[in-house]
């Protein structure tokens, strides 16, 4: 999932002060899971931009939303009369959400009211950590189940390096060493022959260093005939 | 000063907080009448909507009174309302706004003082800040 936290909670309050009519639309996918931008958190959100305003005296309309999943357009067309009716949108998905209706509404401001961070899992209450990058290469059936590239600090293809410590990373020793946990795993599962494979240097290419990525379903695409098939039964 | 009385409100659990509530009352002991108590079943159940929904209605200081920590009915309620209202302590401070307007406290229901106390410091921090809507400065 996608993990995200709110941004501080004076950032959004200066964001939006300059606009009278406010549209604050979550998303009930991942940045509800990881208790950022559900619908409790817009609600709070709004609460607290509200006692702001009470203690300023400033007049603010605020339209609360949350949407099934805002990176979705079809999710997205549920809201479009708030979005099209306010001053701005704030809001409270990650940004592939806030970028949705960015894009589908290009002559409507909207604001990230949440700092998008990574690909991750939750790991107890409360803590999220990372656990992909997203290089578009993946090779964890090499490294027993394990990102080296997203869990150790220096992507490291062969390791553990010189820097790994009773089984923690130098970089901070609250850190697992990504290369002794793949070790450990590669030794449970009896295939520690892996671990002595030299892995050629990363194909960077797959990642995002070329720019933007784009994937391409072509049997789930729609042919020009069918986009006018749909576009007539509008 | 302002003319208008505070608005404080205080978020009781329905075990120790308004056992030592109805102690109070029934030992003759008095606390601000500025005060108005909500019900909660627990004070694990108060969240930060409901304490910010207070502020937004009007409140100028919010309170909530549990069990003691390691005496509360539901085991860890009053832990997790602390945390919520310290929470909201933080979401204030990042808005400008006075810290001490919310408090957690926690009380025994052996205590009649517990809830007076925490009713009497809310009320006095709410009449010493002045109405939310001044801006922490009476007018």
């Amino acid at each position: 999932m996608i993990v995200a936290k709110r941004k501080p909670i004076a950032d959004i309050a200066a964001m939006v002060e300059p606009y009278k009519k406010v549209a604050v639309i979550g998303c009930r996918s991942c940045v509800a899971i990881c208790l950022a931008g559900g619908e409790k958190e817009v609600k709070t959100t709004v609460s607290a931009l509200k006692v702001r305003n009470r203690r300023d005296g400033r007049q603010q309309k605020f339209e609360a939303l949350v949407v099934e999943r805002q990176c979705e357009k079809e999710w997205v067309k549920e809201v479009e009369e708030t979005v099209k009716s306010a001053d701005l949108v704030l809001s409270m998905a990650c940004s592939l959400g806030a970028q949705t209706i960015a894009d589908m509404y290009p002559e409507r401001i909207v604001f990230p009211g949440l700092d998008t961070g990574f690909f991750g899992v939750p790991e107890e209450q409360g803590v999220w950590t990372e656990k992909c990058v997203g290089c578009g290469n993946c090779i964890i059936h090499l490294t027993g189940g394990i990102c080296p590239v997203a869990r150790c600090a220096k992507s490291m293809m062969n390791g553990p390096c010189g820097g790994s410590s009773n089984g923690h990373c130098e970089v901070n020793l609250d850190i697992d060493c990504a290369w002794y946990a793949i070790h450990e795993r590669l030794r449970l599962q009896k295939r520690l022959d892996l671990i002595e494979k030299v892995m050629p240097p990363k194909d960077w290419s797959t990642a995002h260093h070329g720019g933007r990525r784009t994937y391409v379903k072509e049997e789930a695409r729609l042919t020009q005939h069918q986009k006018k098939g749909r576009e007539r039964a509008k | 000063m302002s003319d208008r009385r505070p608005r404080v409100v205080g978020f009781c659990c329905e075990r120790h907080a308004s056992d030592s509530a109805t102690l109070a009352a029934r030992s003759g002991k008095e606390w601000d009448a500025s005060v108005r108590t909500v019900t909660v079943p627990c004070s694990g159940r108060v969240d930060g909507l409901m304490l910010l929904r207070a502020f937004e209605d009007g409140a100028d200081a919010v309170f909530v009174v549990g069990c003691l920590e390691k005496n509360c009915y539901y085991d860890t309620g009053s832990i997790e309302g602390r945390k919520r209202v310290e929470n909201v302590k933080s979401m204030l401070a990042d808005l400008g706004i006075e810290k001490e307007r919310i408090e957690m406290f926690n009380a025994a229901s052996t205590n009649p003082w517990a809830f007076p106390q925490a009713a009497n410091k809310m009320a006095e921090v709410a009449r010493r800040l002045g109405p939310l809507e001044s801006g922490g400065e009476s007018k």
